[in-house]
């Protein structure tokens, strides 16, 4: 088999793996080596689905003795099988590497003969390329399930990011969909690493050049929609990964339908793309934006309302906090504006110390006046342009997709008819958003 | 400030030049309404001074910005003068003119004119030089990694360190088509110079067979069930496509292809795209 035919078979098996970032690291190349990083990360492409690419995503082998039942590299598949050798995956990333197709290399693997060997191989790969090749591009390297805790550690040292994909949110999901995976199994390595980076940050203080381990840090994914775990578990693990884990990253990837299985949706299901970016905002909102989980969803609302953001939600939820006067209020206040993200919220607090900022000068500093200003003032007095229509309340707190949406689904009747489409009242009102938006023109008035 | 004079100025297209500007403006009292290039053609029926570079002057202006204003304050104005801003000249001289009324503060004043233009034209900057530093794609030809780039922005400055920084055993050269300058740079040396034009010769098998690699490893990444070209063109501009490997094929029968292919994955419904892709699978 030739270096195309595998390279087709193994990134094909490998690309639902989410992860493609490079950031978390600044690195400079020694002399007579090849290679940095950027803690920023940088993108080399867009794949037509609009994922990034920034490293050469491919699986060592998608031969795998586990038999998962969401995963397309399961045992019982009948799919072609290749496996990379060590220097024949070296040489391709390399060559790739020199032409700037790619910020480095993200390898994972279907688990061959065993966890150990499986590891082995791609230690070698590794090895290859940091000693060899001198290379000192970004690696992101996933640790095998089972493998010896020694393999992890060496792994860990050539490696600048380190993941265990923590696959389905729950263990009875985990029982149903992967029989041989255990929340045991894959939070052991998870736990190991985490001890690792803790450990080597406490030598790097004592000595300068201790070799540093996953500088990167760790992070992990699960799948969305393949079982009935609801946002909120979803959400609170997230936050618990965080915290405990001390995670860079947690990413999401909706199902996608690959197999015909009683557990699984239907092959016909529509991948849950509003849920996973709904994940993703809650998930800024707690790395970002100083928010809790329980924040955002508890257990009246388990799952995310499909129409406004996260965000918005609890904004609307709790109106007691607004109208705020952008040139007094926190940082940490600012943040809670929709319409108002980490960026401006920094600007705002920069602009403020020179000026009394205006509504004109917030829309210079990036502010989404169309969603702010329901919630600010500035100099305690409202926008100018401030009118509280039902129709400015939807067009500026809802995304011009949802929208449509929104308006299929609780008013078809006008929906057929596009030009009076905001002019008539609402037939049907769904519980949460009208009525908070009421709620919301009462007290603002 | 004084007020905006019936002047402008004529410098010689170099950032010493305009620090002269910035000299005269004072010397003068004046504020031009307008700093030109000296192949300008005169539109109005304003008299255009010509303002020569002389290097005491330069030397004057240079130390007082990071005295009086701040170091970031004289990376910022050095950033502004490679943007593509029409004006950049004249906002740079109100810039340093505000700069020296407020000192470092000025830098805060993120709410003023002036200060709002030059962020956004730097912003814009930076942004494109970013990109830059993901969607240069190098070939190799007898060992020297060569490629060309059409930036809006004199980007060059700023990849320089990033690339030496990561190939520092390669020759490397970067072609800017738009500014007719090329970043050249062997071991330990690196300089950008101007070059009128750069013939690249035919790939030879070796480099043909990673660009085919790299293709098919465009093709096979994508998750065809989550198709979303408009996506990727906010993230990656079509612009910036010409001279990136993935696309070649697409440039021989350009703008068609594309779009006959986006047209028939856009219009085919859900449940053929996915389809297609279980039986990728099984293939």
């Amino acid at each position: 088999m030739d270096v195309f035919e595998k390279l087709k078979i193994l990134t094909d098996a490998a690309k639902y793996d989410v992860a493609c970032t490079s950031s978390g690291v600044n690195k400079k190349t020694p002399i007579g080596g090849i290679g940095s990083a950027a803690a920023c990360g940088i993108c080399h492409s867009f794949a037509a689905d609009g994922r990034c690419i920034s490293l050469l995503k491919v699986l060592m082998t998608n031969i795998c003795a586990y038999d998962c039942k969401y995963c397309v590299n399961r045992h019982s598949n009948d799919t072609p099988r290749a496996a990379f050798t060590p220097r024949e995956l070296a040489d391709l990333t390399i060559n790739f590497y020199r032409r700037n197709y790619i910020e480095g290399l993200f390898l994972s693997s279907g688990v061959l003969k065993s966890p150990d060997y499986t590891c082995e191989q791609m230690i070698e790969t590794l090895r290859i390329l940091r000693e060899e090749y001198r290379f000192f591009g970004y690696i992101h390297a996933k640790a095998i399930p089972g493998a010896d805790s020694a393999l992890v550690s060496r792994l860990g040292m050539l490696a600048d990011r380190m993941s265990v994909n923590i696959e389905l949110p729950s263990q009875d999901s985990l029982k149903l969909l992967a029989p041989d995976k255990s929340k045991h199994s894959i939070l052991a390595p998870m736990g190991y690493i985490q001890n690792r980076i803790q450990e080597n940050s406490v030598d790097l203080v004592k000595y300068k050049h201790t070799p540093k381990f996953v500088p990167a840090g760790q992070s992990t994914q699960m799948i969305i929609g393949a079982t009935p775990d609801t946002d909120l578990q979803i959400l609170n693990l997230t936050e618990g990964l965080y915290k405990k884990y001390k995670l860079k990253r947690v990413f999401f990837s909706a199902y996608m339908p690959v197999i015909e299985n009683s557990f699984l949706p239907t092959i016909d299901t529509e991948p849950p793309l509003w849920r996973e970016h709904r994940l993703y905002q809650a998930d800024w909102l707690l790395r970002f934006y100083g928010f809790a989980a329980n924040e955002l969803l508890d257990e009246q609302n388990q799952s995310f309302n499909p129409y406004v953001d996260p965000k918005c939600n609890w904004a609307l939820h709790h109106l007691e906090f607004f109208p705020m006067d952008v040139n007094r209020a926190p940082y940490s206040d600012l943040l809670r504006v929709p319409g108002i993200g980490v960026n401006s919220a920094k600007r705002i607090v920069t602009a403020r110390r020179m000026t009394t900022l205006n509504f004109e000068s917030l829309k210079k500093l990036g502010v989404v006046l169309k969603r702010a200003q329901y919630f600010i003032t500035c100099k305690g007095k409202k926008s100018e342009s401030f009118k509280i229509t039902e129709k400015a309340i939807l067009h500026s707190l809802m995304s011009e997709k949802t929208r449509k949406e929104y308006q299929m689904k609780f008013s078809p009747r006008e929906a057929i008819d596009q030009l009076s489409l905001f002019d008539m009242p609402f037939k049907v009102e769904p519980n949460l958003l009208m009525e908070d938006i009421v709620k919301c023109l009462q007290q603002q008035m | 400030m004084p007020t905006t004079t019936n002047v402008v100025y004529q410098y010689d297209g170099s950032f010493d030049g305009l620090l002269c500007c910035v000299f005269e403006s004072y010397d003068k009292k004046e504020v031009p309404i307008d700093i030109v290039l000296p192949d300008a053609t005169q539109m109005m029926l304003v008299p255009i001074k010509n303002i020569p570079t002389d290097l005491d002057k330069v030397r004057r202006v240079l130390a007082s910005i990071p005295a009086k204003i701040g170091y970031s304050a004289l990376d910022f104005v050095r950033r502004a003068f490679l943007t593509c801003f029409a004006q950049k000249e004249l906002y740079i001289l109100l810039f340093l003119r505000l700069g020296y009324r407020h000192g470092s503060s000025v830098m805060e004043m993120l709410s003023d004119d002036v200060v709002h233009t030059m962020v956004k034209a730097v912003r814009h900057l930076d942004r494109e030089s970013h990109l830059f530093k993901g969607f240069i794609r190098f070939s190799i030809f007898n060992h020297i990694l060569v490629t060309e780039i059409e930036p809006k922005n004199y980007v060059l400055p700023l990849l320089l360190q990033h690339f030496c920084e990561r190939y520092p055993e390669e020759r490397f050269l970067i072609y800017d088509k738009t500014h007719g300058m090329a970043l050249v740079y062997q071991p330990y040396q690196s300089a950008i110079i101007p070059i009128d034009e750069l013939q690249l010769p035919e790939p030879d098998l070796e480099e043909q067979k990673f660009r085919d690699l790299w293709q098919v490893f465009y093709d096979t990444i994508e998750i065809k069930g989550r198709h979303n070209p408009k996506c990727r063109m906010n993230l990656m501009p079509k612009r910036y496509w010409k001279y990136m490997t993935e696309f070649a094929n697409m440039q021989k029968y350009p703008e068609k292809i594309a779009y006959t292919i986006s047209r028939k994955i856009g219009v085919g419904s859900t449940k053929k795209k996915i389809s297609c892709q279980s039986n990728d699978n099984l293939s």
